[in-house]
């Protein structure tokens, strides 16, 4: 038994209770796996009640969705599809130990989700003023459906919590940049980057799904 | 030390580590103040912390308990008003089963055993859990907010339309639920990649403990079920916000639906809360009665069985609800689908203790319980499984009984039985054995007489959630509340002698049950990480067949972080421990 | 053992009530015998194989396959005869005969109103003729509820904006009770009733005459008796204590006063408006949770309970 073989420099990264960078590396990332796996239940919960409502009053959600303005969710489509790939981009950068690009990138994919939330904003005052509520302070009269209301609150619900994971987003993106800032990653650890695209791509593909659902009725 | 052959083997050379018998140094004296725990991130400590606030939700949906068959000692009023009752048994129901029962072997024991089992020194995010455990605080201080600035009348399943009109604080206690469940997917979360990812070398999953393999289950229904509670109270917060519509049949909605979504969780939820439970009874009984498991791989899979299968038995609760007959025979059928894995256990932990050698012990006495309250919560699960009978028993208390031999006879017992069996490991001391049976018997005498009375009333026509009642059942009624103050009086000897073991308690050696599972290969209380070495797995943690000194091998390490410069003598080591 | 589960059970008094008996016989009978056969396992086990020494040694049994099997398939087969017996009576539960003599039932927070195909009515009491099949209609004007006869082994919740039903028919006559058993507030012990099954030459008469005002009684004896019917009573006491309503005593000629209305004297005019628009003023203090009596108490009644009002100072 040689005792030195073992004695190995520990990276300042490593935890004391992971054995080795890898191990950390691969737990964080099936972390955020079964996380995601949670998300999608928790949007799950929605999209039933949406297939339930849409199965009982199709021509409800034929009518309504006319009311959603297609070009700019389509803006929305593409802006947040843009920011994958950036986002993809900056942990290219990390792997390739490009600090510079990775800031870059992440500052692009900031400015992206930036967009899409004041696209979303002024989706929302608009309907706000033809006085398209969620619920029982709907008020708008141009659609001869009772429940028009409720395909409204399903609407609100589903945009509002993935707007909200979207501002979850730029929150820990921001952090990143912070750290980034400071030197913490490097080609030898880039854990919380490869973390958070993984994040934001599913906020990415829960979008690529609400948009034709509540966007491309026809 | 490792080198690798052809064939891509790796290969570790072991040595014998015995644990200390007295260990000076521990995780409980490693760090010292109050400040060291409440900012600890060490498995163990937040295990205890967990301990600590269920044990006080305990004691506080227990009052609550005692306070409720108080009040039913007569049909009409007896001491307290109709609201001032329906907040009660509704927050009876929510603390127990939201504070108490699903964290209680998950996040309390759980946390402390799961790390030590899999000689791993923590979990694979410590950070993350003690945020679980300030996220549960957050969700209790919204709940006893709730409890202050109005109460909460709607029972625990919060049914609209009732839970979207009445003026109680719904808005607050399900704010609280929401919350809480985060805390319940951040444990869930970090004990799947901890299996997954940090087991000990030799550690293979056909030698997994079976309480992981509960543990393991239970995390895969918290982190598939809890995510759809959350959605569901969030939208119940919103219907009462802002009025959205979904389940409120007022604005157009429908409440079924809402009941759907509420019990596609809390039927798992049930799960979340007994399958644990299993995992400590295995543990228990194998080493109780110093004999291997039997159908190691029967109960570990049963218990994912049960996991999945409850995902489809939730329209159970929904017999008389008004769903088609086609979607009551489907899930009729996978209701008793579900009886067969939990038979099957049953049967498999007989069979461990046929030819066994069996020490009485209070954990083994424990299981014993659990085992007889289990079978009956299980056979009156069938009858209401059975649609046409379920038709006459569904909201009765029938059903209230049959869901505390469950709950309390399954998994408050099996609690106990964990307890009391890794206290030694916990604390280093030792309860009285002789008060601990006691008690033991006591509560099993009271919890009796407090819910078989209520088949009998249950299945004659008495509903549950009743401030007053019909004459006829007030003989029940009394005997029912008797029986609760019997089941007080246990606890509170419990109480006592715990205390006084932590106070003055005989010291425990560090295997005082002779057990040959991984966590009592260390010292009691267990060092600060786990394990003065990497514990190396060659043996199954049931292998009784096998010598003790095949079971406490490691690897010397030198590095852990907090134990820098400090050097470990290999050679001395094992030269004064070699067997 | 039979006498055992029989004690459980409540007088079973309708045609479909025998069929969920004994299935209930049959579960509790074999679970009994399996239980009996498990606790005495495991006492004997716990005695025989107790611990002699320390240094016991045990054998290695890791599994039997035939054992396995046989505690597998044994209990699967008979979960499945319980789930077949338990789906058939269901079914018959769910279909009603074609001629069943329908009653609507709504439930409303606190009571149960029922309204017959001529037009009668009555609170809080099912009136039924024996010997036929009986559908009710049922729907909620407020939130879940659910409506159990257990004497008659049904159930089913009653739910707003749509209707279920519930069929059974009555082998004797006499009273049942009625049990609200879905929690709907405050007052939800309270919602129960009875089902009273007539011949139905007694069902015929009472249709045609139970609603008829008897003269021969006093106008507040009369009233003090349609306060029971109507439920009046789970929320207004007689004796001045407060419930979930204000008392009936002292009530009469006193000035009210209100959450947001100007006050008045409670007067002829006052008691009809709380009866049929009951939530047009609430008294200082209380819930506006009482439902509406309009369509079920007419005029004549009304004008009997100002009466039985008066009587009480």
């Amino acid at each position: 038994m040689s005792e030195t073989s073992a004695v190995k420099e520990r990276p300042e990264h490593l935890k004391h209770y992971f054995v080795d960078s890898d191990q950390q590396f691969d737990a964080a990332k099936m972390g955020m796996w079964v996380f995601l796996v949670t998300e999608i239940l928790f949007f799950g919960g929605l999209f039933a009640a949406y297939i339930v409502y849409r199965s009982w009053y199709p021509e409800l959600y034929l009518q309504a969705s006319t009311e959603l303005n297609t070009f700019w969710g389509t803006v929305n489509t593409a802006v947040l599809i843009g920011s994958s790939l950036t986002v993809a981009m900056a942990i290219r950068s990390a792997q390739l130990n490009q600090i510079k690009g990775l800031i870059i990138n992440l500052w692009i994919t900031i400015s992206l989700a930036f967009i899409f939330m004041v696209i979303k904003f002024f989706e929302y005052t608009h309907k706000f003023e033809k006085g398209i509520f969620p619920g029982e302070y709907y008020t708008y009269e141009g659609i001869a459906h009772e429940k028009a209301n409720i395909f409204f609150s399903i609407y609100y619900m589903m945009t509002g919590l993935h707007g909200v994971h979207v501002l979850i987003g730029i929150g820990l993106m921001i952090f990143l940049v912070v750290k980034a800032k400071k030197g913490a990653f490097s080609s030898a650890y880039y854990t919380p980057v490869e973390i958070t695209g993984l994040y934001w791509h599913l906020v990415d593909v829960i979008w690529i799904f609400l948009f034709p659902l509540l966007y491309l009725i026809d | 030390m490792a080198t690798t052959d052809a064939s891509n083997i790796k290969r570790l050379q072991v040595r014998r580590f015995k644990p200390d018998e007295s260990p000076k140094e521990h995780y409980l004296n490693a760090e010292k103040g109050l400040w060291s725990w409440l900012t600890s991130v060490d498995h163990k400590r937040i295990g205890l912390m967990y301990l600590a606030s269920i044990a006080f939700f305990f004691l506080l949906g227990g009052i609550l308990a005692l306070v409720l068959r108080t009040e039913l000692l007569s049909p009409a009023r007896s001491f307290i008003d109709a609201d001032v009752y329906n907040q009660i048994f509704t927050l009876h129901g929510a603390i127990m089963i939201f504070f108490f029962l699903v964290p209680s072997v998950p996040a309390a024991l759980g946390n402390f055993v799961l790390p030590l089992q899999l000689g791993a020194k923590d979990v694979a995010f410590p950070r993350l859990n003690l945020a679980s455990f300030y996220i549960y605080t957050i969700g209790a201080i919204f709940t006893l907010i709730a409890i202050f600035t109005g109460g909460i009348d709607t029972g625990w399943t919060f049914y609209t339309p009732y839970s979207a009109e009445t003026s109680t604080n719904v808005m607050m206690m399900t704010l609280g639920i929401f919350i809480l469940g985060f805390s319940s997917i951040l444990t869930g979360v970090n004990f799947i990649v901890t299996i997954h990812k940090m087991r000990a070398p030799g550690l293979t999953w056909n030698k997994l403990p079976l309480m992981l393999w509960a543990l393991y289950a239970t995390s895969i229904i918290q982190v598939l079920a809890t995510p759809v509670l959350a959605i569901t109270v969030l939208l119940l917060a919103m219907e009462r916000a802002l009025g959205i519509g979904i389940f409120d049949p007022a604005l157009g909605g429908d409440p079924v639906l809402y009941q759907h979504f509420f019990w596609f969780y809390s039927h798992p939820a049930v799960y979340i809360m007994i399958v644990p439970g299993f995992g400590v009874i295995s543990e228990v009984i194998s080493t109780f009665s110093r004999k291997t498991v039997f159908g190691y791989w029967a109960i570990a899979l049963s218990s994912l069985a049960i996991a999945f299968i409850g995902f489809l038995v939730w329209g159970h609760h929904m017999f008389t609800a008004g769903q088609s007959s086609l979607a009551s025979m489907v899930f009729s059928f996978l209701t008793f689908l579900v009886g067969i894995p939990t038979g099957i256990k049953i049967f498999n932990w007989l069979a461990t203790m046929y030819k066994g050698s069996i020490d009485m012990k209070t954990p083994m006495l424990y299981a014993m319980v659990f085992l007889f309250l289990f079978t009956i919560g299980g056979f009156t699960g069938i009858m209401l499984g059975a649609l046409v009978v379920d038709i006459h028993l569904h909201d009765t208390y029938y059903v209230v009984a049959h869901f505390h031999y469950v709950m309390m006879g399954g998994m408050v017992m099996a609690f106990l039985a964990g307890i009391h069996y890794w206290w030694p490991k916990m604390f280093g001391k030792m309860y009285n054995e002789f008060w601990a049976k006691i008690a033991c018997g006591i509560i099993f005498i009271g919890f009796n007489m407090t819910f078989l009375p209520q088949f009998i009333m249950g299945a004659q026509g008495m509903p549950r959630r009743y401030y007053n009642y019909i004459d006829q059942f007030q003989p029940f009624h009394q005997f029912s509340t008797a029986g609760s103050y019997v089941l007080g009086v246990g606890f509170l000897i419990m109480a006592t002698y715990l205390i006084h073991s932590l106070l003055r308690g005989k010291k425990a050696g560090s295997n005082p049950w002779g057990s040959r599972a991984l966590e009592w290969q260390t010292s009691s209380p267990a060092p600060h990480h786990n394990f003065e070495h990497t514990p190396v797995i060659v043996n199954g943690p049931y292998d009784y067949h096998k010598p003790m000194s095949e079971f406490q091998l490691g690897i010397a390490h030198s590095h852990n972080g907090h134990h820098e410069g400090e050097k470990v003598d290999v050679e001395t080591g094992t030269a004064q421990e070699k067997a | 053992m039979n006498r055992l589960t029989e004690y459980m059970l409540p007088p079973a008094r309708s045609t479909l009530a025998a069929e969920t008996d004994a299935l209930f016989h049959f579960i509790n009978v074999t679970s009994i015998i399996f239980l009996a056969g498990i606790t005495i396992a495991i006492i004997y086990f716990a005695w025989k194989y107790r611990r002699k020494s320390d240094d016991d040694v045990t054998p290695v049994i890791t599994h039997n396959s035939k054992l396995e099997i046989a505690w597998s398939v044994i209990p699967l087969i008979l979960v499945m005869i319980v789930f077949g017996w338990g789906f058939t009576g269901y079914m018959n539960l769910a279909t009603p005969p074609d001629d069943a003599y329908e009653i609507h039932v709504e439930g409303v927070s606190w009571r149960w109103d029922f309204k017959y195909e001529n037009g009668a009515t009555s609170v809080n009491e099912l009136i039924v003729p024996v010997d036929r099949p009986i559908k009710l209609i049922m729907s909620s004007a407020d939130v879940i509820h659910s409506f159990y006869v257990p004497d008659f082994r049904v159930k089913r919740d009653v739910l707003p904006n749509r209707y279920s039903s519930v069929w059974f028919e009555a082998t004797e006559t006499g009273e049942s009770t009625i049990f609200c058993t879905e929690y709907c507030g405050t007052q939800h012990s309270n919602m129960d009733g009875i089902v009273n099954v007539m011949s139905q030459d007694e069902f015929d008469t009472w249709l045609e005459t139970g609603t008829e005002v008897d003269e021969s009684i006093p106008p507040a004896e009369r009233g003090e008796a349609l306060v029971a019917q109507n439920g009046c009573n789970a929320c207004h006491s007689a004796d001045g204590s407060s419930g979930v309503g204000p008392s009936f005593a002292g009530l009469w000629g006193t000035e009210r006063t209100f959450e947001s209305a100007e006050p008045v004297v409670a007067d002829e005019n006052y008691i009809r408006e709380s009866i049929l628009e009951s939530n047009s003023k609430i008294v200082e203090g209380y819930d506006p949770v009482m439902p509406s009596y309009q369509g079920v108490i007419d005029d004549q009644q009304i004008s009997d309970i100002i009466e039985y009002i008066k009587t009480l100072e």
